[in-house]
This record gives structure tokens, sequence and C-alpha cells, in this order.
């Protein structure tokens, strides 16, 4: 049989219910089950085979729709996530298990994740840890660190949901079922068909001049709706993200700064835009530079800003100089990390409409208030003429904060009226959207002879890129955090960020802290191996306690408990120790054991200043009960721990509240979901906008304060000592009682000095790696994780969980195999993280000291659980073969060239 | 235009055609697209009946050129074939597997093809159909360079065929994660052994060269070779046919001194899988 006869027509059963779609053949079959058939729970994260997302059951075994010709489905049985779940039993306890174990956190591999499981289940294969990685091995996933995607598939029982439940429990996440049954929509699920396709026009050189052809003649001959170009834009041709910086064009004029910029957008039908000819420009490639080192006497690449110096960080106290003079052990080192990419599954996303003088964009999200100002300020509209519906949003971790594809879409559907949809390709998201700054560190640590840490000083190089992004924050954040949680009363950082001709560096889990924390934890083994000391002894010894001042002399008299953190590994590590040295005394040279530990700690919220977050909570007329959630939930788990915080304020259970938002039109300002604020700012928030309502209504029914809420149809009754009042609701429009409280952590500015107080709380943490190296070839394999971590206290223990979890596997990738490498490594399977079969069994230890200003004590937690893996994993690589990795990612011929340079090449 | 022959005089008319790109699981020709439209013929030889499936006949084994990874990890066949099948879990993850087939993996010609090293040491020929008849190349002519094949325009792969002989098939894949992932170097080997004692080694190596390549200088070393002597010998031998380069997965200096271990690793493999059999 030939399709010839049947072009445009495919008929196959999608989930049971037979169907036939007018496509083409030669089609993408996750494609056309996108736009042809509805089925958008099929995700679509790089085009390529290499994340999985887009499996699918072709007659009941999965393949990556992406790499099936739609004419090949023809005559066959699809089954997607959506289907399985509605029709099969074994699916749905499946799903029930993914919420059971919050083996869903973004949610976008979760469709691959589980159509790939139940396959597997269904081949009725033992279920072990190693045939559930066998079996999931083909898809990515960058939230959970898939040790709860393991879990959930070796527990597919009927195990009892966990729904309610106070500040404490580990209720499962409120917006879970959509993810675990295939109805969340994200960026790119809710384009309407109408809709027509924007593909943005991008520079093909690190540096290069430019010149346009013709291009209303290019539009017309090719059938284009619009062109777009930097003299198309009203407002102002730039955004950023830090005030003073805002310096990155939408479209470049003349010259581009790196490769993956843009120069121009056309817009038209899907079909015309993704089969133009080549686009009317000729390109003058010029001198570029990539690197800091080259950067400082390069062409400037903004002509305010001298030597390519973005801006400089720097924190004194004491006399640190002096003191490593005098110390009686000195340490010293250089250290150098690479751009990392986020490799969020989900690339950029968005959707946008004009409304009358309105525009509305749809778009994942970390930052929809700070979207919708930069938004404004490109179209010349006042800002609330814009409107941010985040969609669900499948991974952020910094990349997100930014604006990326939305000014090209907003720009369009404004000039044309009409719809308009980007998503990037997987190649373009990694070229053109922000990375983690390369980092090139040099370090000296000294010690006393009783091993206190006399000073330290810290010269940190960032590569920030073409354009400031984030820049300018981890300049400030990284001299305040380079000490790590230890007394270091002399004490002497500076940081630089320099621009090169590369993508913008910006946002990325932790704001350069990892970076220097693969410094300064390497060094602090160096110290204890010369002092003679144990090295978590060591670090126990040095850690900042209640009442120590900090490298900025910021003193803290509760809720500093790194000192509990490494109490807490004490016996793990002296077991884990006692069990290597007999494992290499008993081995052979060949493979080798080790053991790291590492501390970390990280400031919660923006560095000494204001970022405050707004809750608004209302109850109707008919007692419904409605929770203004603006803090966008990107997987962490916002949705479910700030709506906690709410009902345990309010003092109703979970059930009776009901999410709204995100929207820039319903939900007041959250803040951006970033430096680990959310939990701690939101959460504040939320308690005090609950405490609010619940004064009120209490003050409504003429109640004490121990009386208890129950939200009735109508009304509120309201019991206390055995008797229940009723108190009918007002008739009201709107809401018949609401509250909106506002919450911004005290901090004071630092001085000329870096001394002050710049953030309000700190939490930290401190974990210890295993590994195995095989010395012969360099590879290392992890065996386990213990992560302790001072979260203050958990609101929701599973979720915290999932973060450490999830932080340990970005730490593994920073640690072993990442690397981005501009115009080299544009996607997934040059660029390399973490897979199922990457990331060990992960012990977590949540300390739960409290802190005063945190929501019932709760801190931040997101950012803080990457810090310390890479140093430790980096520590037990030495400890087990005696090699040092001062340059990451540690890939297997770094490791065996650090193994052959210690030995002197012997290797062996 | 997708077209999807019943025949193979069929899949020849086709092939005939201007421009026409032959299809099979798509897990190559879709990535190569890099986001641009698909070609605009292309001609699907998956479902090609008989095409699919191991078999043996008067002692030659043939691959059809529709099999499967997923398929070949399945099939029913000796020791002989343990390194394809090592080589075949290796192959990207099961969706890539199920896919994904051995021929297509052989014309895709990657330097780093997961197939092609255990298919060298299997002295692999493949059956060549086109308007001018059927002609049988081996694997190693077959491969001429970096994506670069013997195949000329209007012709398809039929089989791999294979001859039935004695040896234990091993394989080994070095990445840098577990999953999904291009080889910075591996190598797949056949070793026949007769009491204790190598009588007969085939070993190719991937990655480290332009083109697969087999070890022949280290193959006359290794005959007669006891476990034990396996280390030294493949630490001295030359092995000329290797140019391994620097790249985003490793350098060449590495490349160049792990495919040793790799190799005494895959041919201790083999003669312990003798052992235990």
């Amino acid at each position: 049989m030939s399709l010839d006869d049947l072009e445009g027509r495919i008929g196959f059963t999608l989930n049971g219910t037979a169907i036939h779609v007018q496509a083409a053949p030669t089609a993408r079959l996750s494609q056309v089950l996108r736009e042809q058939a509805g089925a958008r729970d099929v995700k679509v994260g790089c085009n390529a085979g290499d994340c999985g997302a887009c499996t699918v059951l072709l007659d009941g075994a999965p393949v990556c729709a992406c790499l099936v010709a739609a004419g090949q489905a023809d005559g066959r049985r699809i089954d997607t996530q959506a289907g399985l779940v509605a029709n099969d039993p074994l699916a749905a306890r499946l799903a029930r298990a993914f919420q059971r174990h919050h083996a869903a956190q973004c949610g976008i591999c979760t469709p691959g994740m589980m159509v790939a499981a139940v396959a597997f289940l269904r081949s009725g294969a033992v279920l072990t840890e190693a045939s559930v990685s066998d079996a999931l091995g083909g898809v990515l996933c960058r939230c959970t660190g898939y040790r709860s995607i393991i879990a959930a598939v070796l527990d597919v029982g009927d195990g009892a949901p966990e729904t309610e439940g106070g500040v404490g429990a580990s209720v499962e996440r409120l917006d879970g079922w959509a993810k675990v049954s295939g109805t969340e929509r994200f960026g790119d699920d809710v384009a309407p068909e109408d809709a027509l396709t924007l593909r943005v026009i991008r520079s093909p050189f690190h540096r290069a001049s430019f010149q346009f052809g013709d291009l209303d003649q290019f539009r017309d001959a090719n059938g284009l709706d619009l062109i777009l170009t930097a003299r198309d834009v009203p407002g102002e041709n730039r955004f950023g993200v830090i005030p003073g910086f805002e310096d990155q064009p939408v479209f470049a004029i003349d010259t581009t700064r790196f490769k993956g910029e843009a120069i121009a957008a056309v817009i038209g039908h899907a079909d015309i835009v993704e089969n133009l000819p080549d686009f009317p420009v000729t390109w003058e490639e010029l001198p570029a530079t990539l690197t800091p080192d080259d950067a400082q006497q390069a062409v400037l690449l903004h002509s305010d800003r001298a030597d390519n110096v973005m801006c400089r960080g720097y924190v004194a106290r004491g006399d640190a100089a002096a003191a490593l003079k005098y110390a009686a052990h000195v340490v010293s080192g250089d250290f150098s990390t690479g751009f990392i990419e986020h490799g969020y599954i989900e690339p950029e996303a968005a959707t946008v409409r004009r409304v009358g003088d309105r525009i509305e964009v749809q778009c994942c999200t970390q930052a929809p208030f700070m979207n919708r100002d930069g938004l404004a300020r490109i179209l010349g509209i006042a800002p609330d003429s814009v409107r941010i519906l985040p969609t669900a949003t499948g991974g952020g971790f910094g990349s997100k904060l930014d604006l990326s594809a939305q000014p090209f879409v907003a720009l369009a559907a404004w000039l044309l009226r009409r719809p308009v949809r980007i998503t990037y390709t997987r190649a373009e998201s990694i070229a053109s959207t922000t990375k983690r700054h390369p980092s090139q560190i040099r370090m000296e640590i000294g010690a006393d002879a009783n091993g206190r840490l006399t000073g330290a000083r810290f010269d940190g190089t960032f590569n920030t890129g073409a354009y400031a992004s984030w820049g300018p924050t981890v300049a400030n954040r990284v001299p305040i955090h380079a000490s790590g949680p230890y007394l270091t009363p002399n004490y002497e950082a500076n940081s630089t960020g320099i621009h090169t001709n590369t993508a913008p560096a910006g946002a990325f889990r932790g704001f350069g802290v990892p970076q220097s924390a693969v410094a300064q934890e390497q060094l602090y083994d160096r110290l204890a191996e010369k002092l003679g000391m144990d090295r978590l002894e060591f670090r126990a010894l040095n850690c900042l306690r209640n009442g120590d001042p900090t490298v900025t002399g910021q003193v803290f008299d509760t809720g500093m408990a790194i000192d509990a953190c490494f109490d807490a590994l004490r016996p793990h590590w002296q077991r884990v120790l006692r069990e290597i040295a007999a494992c290499n005394a008993g081995g052979t040279r060949r493979r080798r054991c080790g053991v790291g530990i590492a501390g970390g700690w990280y400031g919660c919220g923006n560095t000494s200043m204001s970022n405050p977050s707004t809750i608004r909570a209302g109850i109707t007329s008919a007692g419904d009960l409605r929770l203004h959630q603006g803090a966008v939930d990107i997987g962490q788990g916002s949705n479910t721990v700030i709506a906690q915080i709410f009902a345990e304020a309010l003092g109703v259970p979970l059930g009776a509240v009901t999410l709204l938002g995100a929207d820039t039109d319903l939900t007041p300002d959250a803040g951006k979901t970033s430096a680990s604020r959310q939990t701690f700012i939101t959460g504040n928030a939320a308690k005090l906008c609950g405490e609010a309502l619940r004064t009120q209504i209490l003050r409504l029914g003429n109640v004490g304060e121990g009386a208890t809420i129950h939200l009735a149809d109508g009304a509120l009754e309201l019991a206390e000592n055995g008797t229940t009042h009723r108190v009918a609701l007002p008739r009201v429009e709107g809401y018949a009682l609401e509250a909106t409280e506002s919450y911004d952590p005290p901090t004071t500015p630092l001085d000329a000095n870096g001394q002050g107080a710049p953030y309000a709380v700190f939490g930290s943490a401190a974990q210890m790696a295993e590994v195995e190296v095989d010395c012969e070839l360099g590879t290392v394999k992890l065996v386990r994780i213990i992560a302790a971590h001072d979260v203050g206290r958990a609101i929701n223990p599973a979720l915290a969980q999932g973060q450490i979890e999830g932080g340990i596997a970005q730490g593994i990738g920073l640690a072993l195999m990442e690397e981005f490498l501009p115009g080299r490594t544009e996607n997934l399977h040059d660029y390399l993280i973490p897979t199922i079969g990457d990331v060990p069994p992960i012990t977590s230890i949540l300390i739960e000291q409290g802190d005063p200003h945190g929501p019932y004590g709760a801190k931040g937690l997101g950012e803080h659980c990457l810090i310390p893996t890479a140093p430790a994993i980096l520590n037990a690589i030495t400890h087990a073969c005696g090699a040092r990795l001062h340059h990451l990612p540690a890939t297997p011929d770094r490791v065996r060239a650090a193994i052959l340079a210690q030995t002197g090449g012997a290797g062996r | 235009m997708l077209h999807r022959p019943q025949s193979l005089d069929a899949a020849l008319a086709l092939l005939s055609g201007e421009g026409a790109v032959i299809l099979a699981g798509g897990t190559d020709v879709y990535p190569g697209l890099r986001d641009g439209p698909p070609p605009a013929t292309m001609v699907d030889l998956s479902a090609l009946p008989g095409f699919r499936g191991i078999t043996r006949a008067h002692g030659v084994w043939r691959i059809g050129a529709a099999t499967t990874w997923s398929d070949a990890i399945r099939a029913d066949v000796p020791p002989l074939f343990d390194g394809l099948k090592l080589a075949a879990r290796e192959v990207g993850s099961v969706q890539i597997q199920n896919a994904g087939t051995v021929a297509g993996n052989i014309c895709n010609a990657s330097p780093a093809a997961d197939g092609v090293p255990p298919l060298l040491a299997l002295d692999a020929e493949v059956e060549l159909l086109g308007p001018e008849g059927v002609r049988r190349l081996a694997l190693s002519d077959f491969i001429r360079g970096p994506r670069d094949t013997a195949l000329k325009p209007g012709e398809l792969i039929t089989a791999i065929v294979i001859a039935d002989t004695p040896g234990q098939g091993a394989f080994l894949k070095l990445g840098a994660r577990k999953y999904l992932v291009i080889s910075i170097a591996m190598v797949g080997a056949v070793i026949a052994v007769e009491d204790g004692y190598i009588s007969r080694a085939r070993i190719a190596v991937g990655a480290c060269s332009a083109v697969a390549c087999r070890l022949p200088e280290l193959e006359t070393a290794l005959r007669g070779a006891g476990p034990r002597d396996i280390a030294e010998i493949v630490a001295t031998a030359a092995m000329p046919s290797l140019a391994p380069i620097s790249d985003v997965r490793a350098t060449a200096a590495y490349r160049s001194e792990a495919v040793r271990t790799l190799v005494t690793r895959t041919v201790l493999q083999a003669m312990e899988a003798c052992d235990v059999a």
C-alpha cells in the first residue's frame, strides 16, 4: 500500500478511538498528535529523541513520537498518557502512585515517564530499581532527581492519598492530578488553532554585522503576514531585569553580540513559516571574544562599560591579608566551571492576543509581574495594559525569569491584532537563553594550628555573556556567600562580571554560589588534611553558630543550624568512612571507593533589596474561599505550600481553599519565583493574609481566638466551647469578606565593604557523597548521597525532599557532565544532563529548628540543595583516588588526567 | 509524500525517483532535520513483508533490514551475538531501540554508531539490492567514511549477513552518563576459546577513528593468549588504524589510552562468558 492516495488523510486509533486526521504523512507524529489530533499531553522537548517527553505507545511499544512519520502510524494503535490514565486501571494506579510519591514536579516529563512506565509494568518484568531505570532511561527529568519516579513505579499499589493536613503534612500536590492525568497545559499547549506562528531570525555568528535585503518583497513573495525588526518596536528596544542594566535589545541593530541573538522575526501560517527560503540578510562575521581573559582587551560590547566589566562585588571584614600571612596553615587554588544550561524539558513558549488596547500573554514564566513591566516598556504601553497569564511552567531554574520569546509574539499580536504563537526549538532555547555563569576562581584560606579558620581571600571572575541579565545579582551574591557557612573573621572577596560574545549568563539555581562552593569546599578538605583533622569535624568546628557574625557582620541569634546539619551527618559519615576503608583495603586498585562532604548556605530573597510579596484571599457570599496565589509554581510546589500556610493561619482544612491564579489581573504581585523566596516571603504574606481574614471572621461572629471556622453554604459556622454560631454571609457582589496582606523581609543595605544585613534568613545544608572511581577509565559512579538540610520548618516534608533530590541531580550534572559550549552543544545529546541511571539513592534529613522570620519557622530551600553537591562529589573523588578536579565538569577524561598527574603518569 | 511499499519491486521503483529518502525507524532521519521540514519524498521500508527478524539458513544468519534493536535483543541467537545484543541495549533508550533498525544504524555511518563495532567483529556483510540486482559487500567496505556509505542511488539494504562461526560476543561502551549517551569509545569483540586459550579473536573499535575498525595486529597477537596475558598484550599491541580526535566528549589522548582498557575488558568479558558456558 502506498500513501500516495492517502496524502493528507491518516487514520489511526488514538486512545481507543478510531480517528482520521488531515496531515502531511512525512510530518512528525508528535506534531500531528498535538496539532491535528488534539493530544496535547504529548510533549515536545527536543525533536531528536533525546528527551523522551513525546513518548507514546505505538501498537503497545513506547516510541518517541517526534521520530515517527505520521504516515507510519496509519492503521495502528496509539496510546498517550491521558488515554492510558482514562482507560487502563493500571495506568490510573500509576498516576495515583505518582501523586503519592510526588513523582511529578513541573510535570513536563511526566507524560513520557508514565507512558514508558505503563509499557514496562504491562510487560510483567521483575520490578527492581535497575529494571525500572532501564525502562525509563529514555526520558529526561530536570526537576525530581528521578528517585521519586522510581519509587512510584515500584509502588503501583492502592496506597491512600494524603490530601488533607496543615503545616508539616506531606500533602499531595494540589495541582498534581492534572500533571499525572495528562490534562496539564504548558506554554505551547494553550495555543489556539487560529494563531499565527512566529519564527525568530538569529545570528549564526558569535559576533557579526548584518544588512537586510528587501524584507517587504520577501514578505509578499512568501505570503507572510509580517516581518519584524528593530524599527517595529514601538516602545524601547531593550529589556533586562536589574534596574540600570536593561541592555538587551529585542532585535539587534546593525551588529549582533552573540550567536543566537535575534535580528528579525517572521510571522505567518505555520506551513509557510516552517518552509521559508533563506531570509534576506547579509552577514559579515566579526572577531569575537568568548572568555573573560580575552574580553578585557577586546572591543567593548557596551560602550559605557570599560574593559567589558559589567559590574563588581566586594565584601571585606577584618584583615584578610594579615590573617593569611600569619596563619599556621594556608591552602590556595584556582578553580573553574563552565556555562551550565538549565535544561528544562519545556522549551520557552508563548501565545499572545490583543484584546482592545490591552495585550494578553500566555507563557511559561517564573516572574509574571516583571514580564508584564518589561513588555509594557517594549510596547510603549502602561503596565496595566499587559496581562500575563502564566501557563504551567515545565521547569525554570532561573532562566524563565527573563523575557525570552514573549516580546516577539507580543509585538506581532499587537501590530496584527491576531493571536500569535511561538515555541522555541531546543537548539534555539539552548543557544539564546540565559546560562549559569562560567567562573574562574582563585581562593586562599588559612587556619590556626588548632584548626580554627583565621581568614580567606576570594577572587572570582564570572563570564556574564553579551548582556547583563542577572549578572549583577551574581556579582553581589557571591562575595557574601563565598565563605560558606563558616565563621571567617578576616575576609576579602572580589567578584567581577565580564561581558563576552556569548549567550547572556543569568540566574540559575544558586546565583553563583554553587561555583564558589566548588572552590571553598575543596580547599577545606585540603586544610583538614594539612591539619590532620577529620573533614567533617573540621567543618563542624568552624561552622557559624547562633551569635557568630557572618562575613557581612550579620549576627543571627537563632536559626543558624549548619552545626545541626553536620551533627546529623556525623554517624553516617563515621560508618561510611569505616566501610570505605574496608572496601579499599580488600578491593583492587582499579576500583576505589571514596566519600566526600561539603556544606553550603544561601540567603533567601533579594540581596539588600526590597522584594515584597502580596497575597489576597476572599470568601464569597456563597461561602467559597478563594486564595489569589500569584507565586508561580514551576514545579517546586508553591501552589501547595502557600495554600497549606494560608489554611493553617486561617484555621480551615486545606480542601476548603480554592486556588486562583497566577494571573496579573487576578493575583497581586507575589514576586518572582527565584532566590528561594516563595515559601519564606510569599508564605509570610499568606500567613498574614490568613490571620487577617481569621480576625475578621472571629470579629464578625463575636467569638474568641480559639474558635474553629467552618465554611458552610452561604454562611460561616463558628464553634467555641461546644457551641456553634452560624453567621450568614452578606449578599454582595465579589467578596463578602476579604483580606490582602504583604510581607517584605527586613534587610539593610551593604556599605562600601559589603557590611550589613543582606538577608533576613539564611538556610544551610551539608551533604555527603559516596562514589566509586574506576581509576583506569576515570569514570565516577555515585553510590549514595545523604543530605542534611536546615529548612527551619518543613511546611510539606515530601515537597522539601523533592527539592533536595532535584537539586542534587543538578549538582551531579554540574560536577560530572554538564558544560555548554557556545555553538557546539546546542542539543540534548551533546549537552548532557543526568539520566535516571546517574542519580544514586538519596537520603534526606530535614533539620527543623525554626526561624524567627519564616512562616511557622520555614526557610527557603530550592537553591540550597544544589550548592554542596558538586564539591561533596569532587571531595569524594579525591578521597577515592587522590586526584583533585579543579576544572569542571569532572568528565572521565579529566578525572583520568588528574589521576595520571597525581601519580606522575604511572596511573595505576 | 510518504510511500510505504509492500514489495521489494515497488520499493525499488519508488527509490529510482529523484530525491527519495529511505525511512525506517526514523531515529536518525528526523534528528538530522534539525527542526527543518522533512524531505519531500520518503520511502518507508519498515513495513516491507519479511524484512524484519533474525533467521538462520545454510550456516548463515540474516538480520532483516527492518529488524529493530528491540528485535535483536529478543532474538533467539547463540552467544556469538552477545556483543550485538549488549550493543542493542546501549542504543539510545527503549524508545529508540523499539524504532531504530540495525541496518539504519549502519547506513547512518556515524563514527560512533553503537551497532558497527559488534557487527565488524562478526565479519558482517551487507546485502544490497538495486536496479542492477543483488550485491554483497563486507561491512568494512560498505562504510567508507563518516556519514558516507557505498549505497548507490536507488539501492537499499535487504539484510545484514553473518556467517555462523564459533565464538562468544562481547561489547563495552564508554560514555559520560548512563543512558542516552553517545560513546566516547566502544569495543565489540568475538572471541573463540579452546582449552582456555584464545583460538581466534575478532575485535573492533568505535568512536576512535573516522570509521569504526578492526584491530588486526592485536587479533593476531592475541592468538593463543590466556586470560592473564590479555592486559599485557593489549597494552603493547600496535593499533595503527585508530586515530582518535578530541571533541566535546573527550580528548584524543584519553581515548587513545582508554580504548586499550576497554579492549582488555571486552576480551575478558567474552572469555569469562565462555568459561561460564
